[in-house]
């Protein structure tokens, strides 16, 4: 079996699905708390329907979209995605969403639109962590227009094969790129603005010199404090090498060619 | 008394092998483990301004104690990090440590506790002499500025509990520049 797996992965190690219980309890989503296991514990309980998004900036009509109008006519795929952390770890998450370019399509950008904004909710009596300011809220996120309408570019609505995200992965609506480290994936998002400015983002903002506007993942460009040439697959024991767009270089790379990813980090 | 130094080690193993430490158990360990050396070696240095102001002379062996209680963590710490987290990866430990300031830091308040720890035993204070035995062991001031820096520096961005820590170590450094010990006659 284990030759087989070699045969089929090109000996890359094989990307075995996290258990749920792990992918649900060890998360990064600072507006319920630092700690990793506080997310599960302290959104028990927040409610995110009725849901509406606000969309704003270059598009044909900026307007509240409720949750359905804005993704319940679109077609929800399972996709199965590898996601690395730039704290070094890493996941293989099975999504349910929808692809973010028939949202944006939906929404209708003007052709001036270079770049599209996602911002968490802001709402410290919901969300006990922005209390404290420990970023600037609320959390925003952003991709480059032509990163958005990529075909992996994915706005999770489910995951586990359920169609509803629990709270603390980012319910109801929630941004995957699978190229670049997680905190990309802005969660919770009550506001999309398209904009013809690269937008502000909030680790960007926080601490420009470790955290980029790309943050594509890359392990020859290290994080000025550690290491990002490997990874611990959660549930793993040793680490395994990173790989250059978290293995999805085939198809992401072409976005960025004749940019230098090491100022572009 | 060692018991109580000892104590959590068998809590933390008890934690690991009942799985609950959580998703990631080696990097919940590391911290774990990071966090009691660095308690203990705050914990050592606030002996010596409780001595003074209570005159308690026997305060002095638990000064030593607490020193190898943080010691012990230190290298609990060290074996995970070596052994769980990198599994003896030579070449990426080396690099880790040359590399990233925050490795090299926390690795050189542990290479400054271990001649204290060798030289811990009373023998030793005899060998040397009181006052380039305690010239020897202002080293621990300059391992617990590293062991702080080595915390504020590891994690990501909630810097509420390293800057405790820190707090409290400058409040008992600063007691010693503010409060000289009356001179000898």
């Amino acid at each position: 079996a284990a030759l087989e797996a070699m045969a089929r992965t090109g000996g890359a190690q094989e990307d075995k699905v996290t258990p749920e219980e792990d992918a649900t309890s060890y998360n990064n989503f600072y507006e319920f708390g630092t700690d990793k296991e506080e997310p599960k514990v302290l959104s028990r309980g927040f409610v995110s329907t009725p849901w509406t998004v606000q969309v704003e900036g270059l598009v044909k009509k900026p307007r509240p979209y409720s949750y359905d109008e804005l993704v319940g006519k679109i077609a929800v795929q399972d996709r199965t995605y590898r996601m690395r952390c730039v704290e070094a770890w890493s996941m293989v998450i099975p999504w349910r969403g929808v692809q973010l370019r028939d949202v944006i399509n939906r929404v209708e950008p003007l052709p001036s639109a270079k770049f599209v904004e996602f911002t968490t909710l802001f709402d410290p009596k919901r969300m006990p962590g922005q209390r404290s300011a420990v970023l600037p809220w609320p959390y925003k996120e952003a991709l480059r227009m032509d990163e958005a309408m990529h075909p992996l570019a994915l706005l999770a609505t489910g995951m586990y094969g359920k169609s509803t995200l629990p709270p603390q992965n980012g319910a109801p609506l929630r941004l995957v790129t699978p190229w670049k480290y997680g905190f990309k994936g802005v969660k919770s998002i009550v506001k999309i603005r398209f904009t013809d400015r690269m937008p502000n983002t909030t680790w960007n903002d926080a601490n420009p010199s470790e955290y980029g506007f790309y943050a594509n993942v890359n392990p020859t460009v290290d994080h000025p404090r550690w290491s990002q040439a490997k990874e611990r697959r959660i549930g793993e024991f040793l680490k395994r090498n990173t790989l250059m767009f978290n293995g999805y270089a085939d198809q992401v790379a072409s976005l960025y060619s004749g940019m230098d990813l090491r100022r572009n980090y | 008394m060692w018991a109580l130094v000892i104590l959590p080690a068998p809590m933390l193993v008890a934690q690991l092998l009942l799985d609950q430490l959580g998703a990631d158990p080696i990097d919940k360990l590391e911290r774990l483990t990071g966090h009691w050396a660095l308690r203990f070696l705050i914990a050592s240095l606030a002996v010596t301004p409780l001595m003074r102001l209570t005159g308690w002379g026997w305060l002095v062996a638990q000064r030593r104690f607490l020193g190898l209680a943080a010691f012990f963590w230190a290298i609990g710490h060290l074996s995970v990090y070596t052994v769980l987290d990198w599994f003896f990866d030579w070449q990426e430990i080396t690099k880790d440590i040359l590399k990233h300031l925050y490795i090299t830091v926390g690795m050189t308040a542990f290479v400054l506790m271990v001649p204290l720890a060798l030289t811990s035993t009373k023998a030793s204070i005899k060998r040397l002499g009181g006052v380039r035995w305690n010239r020897l062991h202002s080293l621990v001031y300059v391992s617990v500025i590293a062991g702080c820096l080595h915390f504020f520096w590891a994690v990501k961005k909630d810097v509420t509990e390293p800057l405790i820590y820190a707090g409290i170590a400058m409040v008992l450094l600063a007691f010693r520049v503010v409060w000289q010990p009356p001179a000898r006659r």
